[in-house]
């Protein structure tokens, strides 16, 4: 009863210790995740291209950086819930004779798939790719929408 | 003919770099991958920068130094909330060193695809001279 007169708790909260020091703990994670200098939450599945997902009510978002590509090098196809991404970045011959003092830039073959967290609408699936920025507009599927409920009274 | 041999692509994660002067706007730094090279007549460098707008790209060239600075909006088309996220968008940065002289006049700079294409001819006593050798 001191105890909870002194901390100012309701009456008629149980107190659970374990709780709080679980919220800690997450919040500490996520700390040292924003610390340790590569963002937080970061999952790479280590497969071309690093791809972005975001979401919103409609659609499903996903970004990938893509410089140097044409959208005729680009294969992209959708089933209900997965998206696959393939093609080959080609980097041009320079001429004969020239002599390189940097060759970071890389070509090569890719393909990934990525797989959407809910199902998606196939025949609305829009790919724009734009100053090496492809973004590709993945409509939900009806079921997959969030629904608003009213709660009638 | 297309010079790339059909090997897999690697993930290469984008190096974050400092901004040698003390930023007050908010994101990070990285540095554009790039590929140097030259002939007797000219310097190209091709920068990958995507999401680089034209207006929004920088090249700078004095005392021998060439800086690249490309920017970008850190939100830039992002829509919605992340589910997940692989890579950070970010500023691009990059200097360079030049031993050889550059015809500043002659400077061509294209960005297309999120590339950089910078052409820099080389003045013309900069150009190698075929020296002969004399035998006595």
């Amino acid at each position: 009863m001191i105890y909870r007169s002194m901390y100012g708790l309701p009456a008629w909260s149980v107190y659970r210790p374990y709780r709080d020091l679980d919220r800690m703990r997450r919040e500490m994670d996520r700390l040292f995740d924003a610390f340790s200098g590569q963002g937080e939450g970061r999952v790479s599945a280590g497969v071309y291209p690093l791809v972005n997902l975001t979401e919103d009510q409609e659609n499903f978002y996903l970004r990938a950086e893509l410089p140097g590509m044409k959208a005729e090098d680009l294969d992209i196809q959708v089933t209900a819930n997965s998206l696959s991404l393939s093609g080959e970045r080609k980097i041009a011959q320079e001429g004969n004779g020239v002599k390189y003092h940097r060759r970071e830039r890389e070509g090569g073959r890719f393909s990934r798939v990525v797989t959407l967290p809910g199902d998606i609408n196939a025949e609305k699936v829009d790919a724009d790719l734009v100053n090496g920025v492809l973004t590709v507009k993945i409509a939900k599927a009806e079921a997959a929408k969030p629904k608003q409920i009213t709660v009638r009274h | 003919m297309a010079a790339t041999d059909s090997k897999e692509l690697k993930v290469r994660e984008k190096q974050e770099v400092a901004h040698p002067a003390e930023q007050t706007r908010p994101g990070v730094y990285f540095t554009p991958t790039v590929d140097i090279f030259e002939t007797d007549k000219e310097m190209t460098l091709l920068a990958d920068m995507p999401g680089v707008k034209p207006d929004k790209l920088s090249i700078d060239l004095r005392d021998n130094t060439l800086t690249l600075e490309g920017d970008i909006a850190p939100t830039d088309g992002q829509k919605g909330e992340s589910i997940y996220e692989e890579y950070t968008s970010g500023r691009f940065y990059r200097q360079f060193s030049l031993s050889e002289v550059i015809d500043q006049a002659k400077i061509d700079a294209q960005l297309q695809d999120g590339v950089l294409r910078l052409t820099l001819p080389k003045v013309e006593k900069a150009t190698p001279r075929k020296i002969a050798v004399r035998t006595r």
